[in-house]
């Protein structure tokens, strides 16, 4: 009873990784005292149709974001240049489908 | 905690009796932790309950569906379920009691939730050491029942008993109210350890376990948990031991029933 009680508890960003995805994928975000306490109710939250077999959870105030008002100086840029994808090759007919 | 070895015997079936205590203990808790839906006192713990509900509720089934081919003679999971009165159900008088503090007579008081918590602890304690046990059970469909429910109720004893620490070592209020909670409930613990026929038999045939034989692992585990949580464990209560798994019951289990029967005795037989 050292510390003083939480008037709000913080928010935190939920990851789950489902059978088949090989990477987490965001999923959601709740309100939870701590780090375990977030990953139970996250389990309870957001894994009861069995969508997961791992669970990550993040203070939501840990992730830094791009700001949507900078997107065109983040992302314009890379609209012209469609060169980047590598779409411009002839595939030998036995290299098959890639 | 070690699991029991497979058993030599040839494979026997439970007693009825002991198989409906495992039963109604789960039909009743589930009932009781599912009044929480759409009260919970967060929407995450709101979800939780009900999974904890839902949990027991499947768990009863398949015991009460195990029960009706034992039976035979029309039974089946519902008419156990929904067609036998107070003095049928076998569970303990600790799981009937209403989410508050301690009540007087009929007297309604409002839902604590220190009071659902330190009962689903004392009660997950038990029931982790239990399906422990009958994994090994020589009756194998019971046996096959306790390696599920065991993963279940190893969740429900994790939920409860971090929420027990968080109330016990939080906010005056919270520790004063799992405190009470604890004063409260752990009076009918006692009847975990009272000797019942149904468990004698049981146990006999190596189809059950009797709780007196998982005391000393229970007390280790509540204690630590509670030295956790700087709650105090009350002195043991001297005085009348309960009898809801004999079939006496407190006067809220008659409540209880009322609510989850109502519905299928006012249209028998209905499906939807």
């Amino acid at each position: 009873m050292s510390t003083p009680a939480l008037k709000e508890w913080p928010l935190w960003e939920v990851f789950v990784r489902s059978k088949q995805g090989l990477e987490h994928k965001h999923c959601g975000s709740l309100h939870a005292s701590d780090a375990q306490h977030a990953l139970q109710m996250a389990r309870d939250v957001y894994t009861r149709r069995q969508e997961g077999v791992s669970i990550w959870v993040v203070r939501s105030v840990d992730i830094t974001a791009s700001e949507p008002h900078e997107k065109g100086e983040f992302f314009e840029p890379a609209g012209d240049k469609i060169y980047r994808h590598p779409t411009f090759y002839d595939i030998p007919e036995e290299v098959g489908h890639m | 905690m070690n699991a029991v070895e497979p058993r030599m015997a040839a494979s026997v079936q439970a007693p009825v009796d002991y198989l409906l205590h495992l039963a109604d203990n789960a039909l009743i808790l589930g009932q009781r932790n599912a009044e929480w839906c759409g009260h919970g006192p967060i929407i995450e713990e709101d979800l939780s309950m009900a999974n904890n509900s839902l949990d027991l509720i499947g768990q009863a089934r398949l015991l009460y569906q195990h029960v009706a081919t034992l039976q035979g003679n029309g039974a089946t999971e519902d008419t156990l379920a929904y067609f036998r009165d107070v003095p049928d159900f076998r569970n303990y008088t600790l799981l009937e009691l209403p989410h508050s503090p301690a009540l007087a007579g009929t007297a309604r008081g409002d839902r604590d939730y220190a009071t659902t918590i330190v009962r689903n602890f004392l009660y997950s304690a038990l029931m982790v050491l239990v399906w422990e046990r009958l994994q090994g059970s020589t009756d194998p469909q019971l046996a096959a029942i306790a390696a599920k429910s065991l993963k279940e109720v190893r969740y429900h004893l994790r939920h409860s008993r971090d929420w027990l620490v968080r109330f016990g070592d939080g906010t005056d209020e919270s520790h004063a109210r799992a405190q009470a909670a604890l004063d409260h409930l752990m009076p009918y613990t006692t009847e975990f350890w009272a000797d019942s026929a149904a468990e004698t038999a049981a146990q006999a045939q190596g189809a059950g376990v009797h709780p007196g034989a998982l005391r000393a692992d229970w007390d280790a585990l509540v204690d630590a948990a509670l030295q956790e949580a700087t709650l105090v464990r009350p002195a043991p209560a001297k005085g009348y031991v309960t009898e809801g798994k004999q079939g006496i019951h407190s006067e809220h289990l008659g409540f209880v029933l009322a609510e989850m029967q109502s519905l299928a005795r006012a249209h028998p037989g209905a499906t939807w």
